[in-house]
């Protein structure tokens, strides 16, 4: 019976912290949603952060998004010969690039290496007390702090997501017309065919999504740090795993919902 | 003498700057303020001692809205501080400016820039004029010759100069200093409370500065405060602080160390 209530007020505890953090997500998000609508957007800070996430993300986005196309091609044609449709190959890659493999892994990277970084900055400008600083110069934290980063990652997402997928399929014409002489006009004919716009808008939706939960989480991970730099260094750590978890889960989710505005297939 | 009995403590409502009244915080169970009652007028400089993790800082951050209290009121030239959100201290940060115990200064702005943030950020927009008001409090703290440099090649006492520079350069009517000395040599120390006192001379800046240098506090201070336990221990002119009869008092200034048994 204790080991019960014990079990029970646990979970409560759980669920309360849970609760808790969506709170402080939901006052981080209205506070940007004050500073989106302010108008005062610090274009050059916008310009700053669009450099090191966008453009500096760009390398590994690129890489992952071609070895992703590259080895599911490869391991695609083997199956499908079997079956006889490797000249499907094209077509199945383009729409698990553009629909799922393109955005997810293009934000799992950003998560690594966008999110660990504005946690890493806010979180030390926090327990350094430079956050407080702006405030006593009458800044408001979210105003430039997250929200240069938050337009940035609307503006660079859904380039680094269409980057991802167009490097994936490079990789994939190059590894079936290179690696198994398949006619350039069957791979292309098919994935032409079998890939449209809506599959490409769902990309880019989900790049959009994904740039906001990251840049949510890992800002307010920053913003949370205390205890100097083991405190950083645990933010930093949240922000990656929260907003790799985050992205997973709400991508399941999200892919049900656009399916329905995007329907795939005829089933 | 208790805090409540200092007939300082009576000034004139229309002459009082500043005022903490009832104020109580606690962070988990440690009680930090007790109930701190203060009143501050215009251009008055209010040294407040007392043994560290005694709730200075704390105290200190109450006025500029960056800590709200638990219970108790803060006024600044008669705005309630702690009724006001984030988005709406503006007011009270153009009357207010604060220097940082460690400085806090921008790591990834140079010295030039980090004193020309409040500025910017006022919505200043005249290069020349910036650079003109840049130029001038770096000078009163002697690092025009620095401006070009970034936080991490700067010394501690460069970094809090710095840090004075930004504080000073809006013009705020207060400004609150979080341990100015601590780290500095005696000169630099000096340097120090010579542009407080200027400030105080030339603009009638009211100044509250949280320190341990009891040179400093004969030097530059009006009023003295001590915080002990949470509760104002003395409150008083610097020559009433050394002839307080409070064995506590005269420990803490005298640095025997059994003030805190």
């Amino acid at each position: 019976m204790l080991f019960l209530s014990d079990f029970l007020a646990m979970i409560g505890r759980v669920a309360l912290h849970f609760l808790s953090y969506l709170g402080q997500l939901a006052a981080l998000g209205k506070e940007l949603l004050i500073a989106v609508l302010s108008g005062v957007w610090r274009l050059r800070l916008v310009a700053q952060q669009i450099v090191a996430i966008g453009y500096g993300s760009q390398g590994v986005v690129i890489v992952t998004g071609a070895f992703t196309g590259a080895v599911f091609t490869f391991q695609t044609y083997a199956k499908f010969k079997d079956f006889g449709v490797e000249t499907t190959v094209g077509a199945v890659v383009s729409v698990a690039l553009c629909r799922e493999l393109g955005p997810v892994l293009a934000g799992l990277m950003v998560a690594g290496r966008v999110g660990a970084a504005m946690a890493a900055d806010i979180g030390t400008m926090k327990v350094t007390e430079q956050v407080d600083a702006l405030r006593v110069m009458g800044v408001h934290p979210v105003d430039y702090l997250v929200l240069p980063r938050f337009l940035a990652m609307m503006l660079s997402m859904p380039f680094l997501v269409a980057e991802s997928i167009s490097f994936g399929l490079a990789a994939s014409y190059a590894v079936s017309s290179l690696g198994y002489q398949m006619p350039t006009a069957w791979y292309l004919t098919h994935m032409i065919d079998h890939t449209n716009i809506e599959d490409l808008s769902i990309g880019m939706i989900k790049g959009f999504v994904f740039g906001m939960l990251i840049t949510l989480i890992s800002c307010h991970q920053g913003l949370a740090a205390e205890n100097g730099a083991v405190g950083v260094g645990a933010g930093t750590t949240r922000a990656v795993v929260i907003s790799s978890l985050a992205l997973l889960v709400v991508n399941f989710f999200l892919s049900i919902l656009l399916n329905y505005v995007f329907p795939i297939g005829t089933a | 003498m208790p805090a409540e009995d200092n007939p300082s403590l009576n000034a004139p409502e229309d002459d009082v700057f500043i005022e903490l009244r009832d104020v109580k915080k606690s962070f988990g169970t440690q009680e930090v303020l007790r109930g701190i009652n203060l009143k501050l007028r215009h251009g008055e400089t209010l040294c407040i001692i007392g043994p560290s993790g005694e709730g200075k800082t704390v105290m200190m951050k109450h006025v500029i809205g960056l800590i709200k209290p638990d219970e108790g009121d803060i006024f600044v030239d008669g705005m309630r501080v702690n009724a006001l959100k984030e988005r709406q201290m503006a007011p009270i940060r153009k009357k207010v400016s604060m220097l940082f115990q460690g400085a806090a200064l921008f790591d990834n702005l140079t010295v030039e820039e980090n004193v020309a943030f409040p500025l910017i950020e006022r919505g200043l927009r005249d290069k020349k004029e910036i650079r003109r008001r840049v130029m001038e409090a770096l000078q009163a703290v002697d690092l025009d010759q620095h401006a070009y440099k970034y936080p991490t090649n700067l010394s501690g006492g460069m970094k809090k100069r710095t840090g004075i520079a930004r504080a000073i350069i809006d013009r705020s009517e207060c400004i609150l200093y979080d341990e100015p000395n601590s780290g500095l040599d005696p000169i630099g120390s000096d340097i120090i409370d010579q542009m407080i006192l200027r400030m105080q001379k030339r603009f009638g800046v009211t100044s509250i500065i949280v320190t341990h240098d009891m040179r400093s506090i004969f030097k530059i201070a009006t009023r003295v405060a001590m915080l002990y336990r949470g509760e104002l221990r003395f409150l008083g002119t610097p020559a009433e602080l050394q002839v307080a009869n409070d064995e506590i008092v005269q420990n803490f200034i005298n640095g025997r160390s059994d003030v805190t048994c």
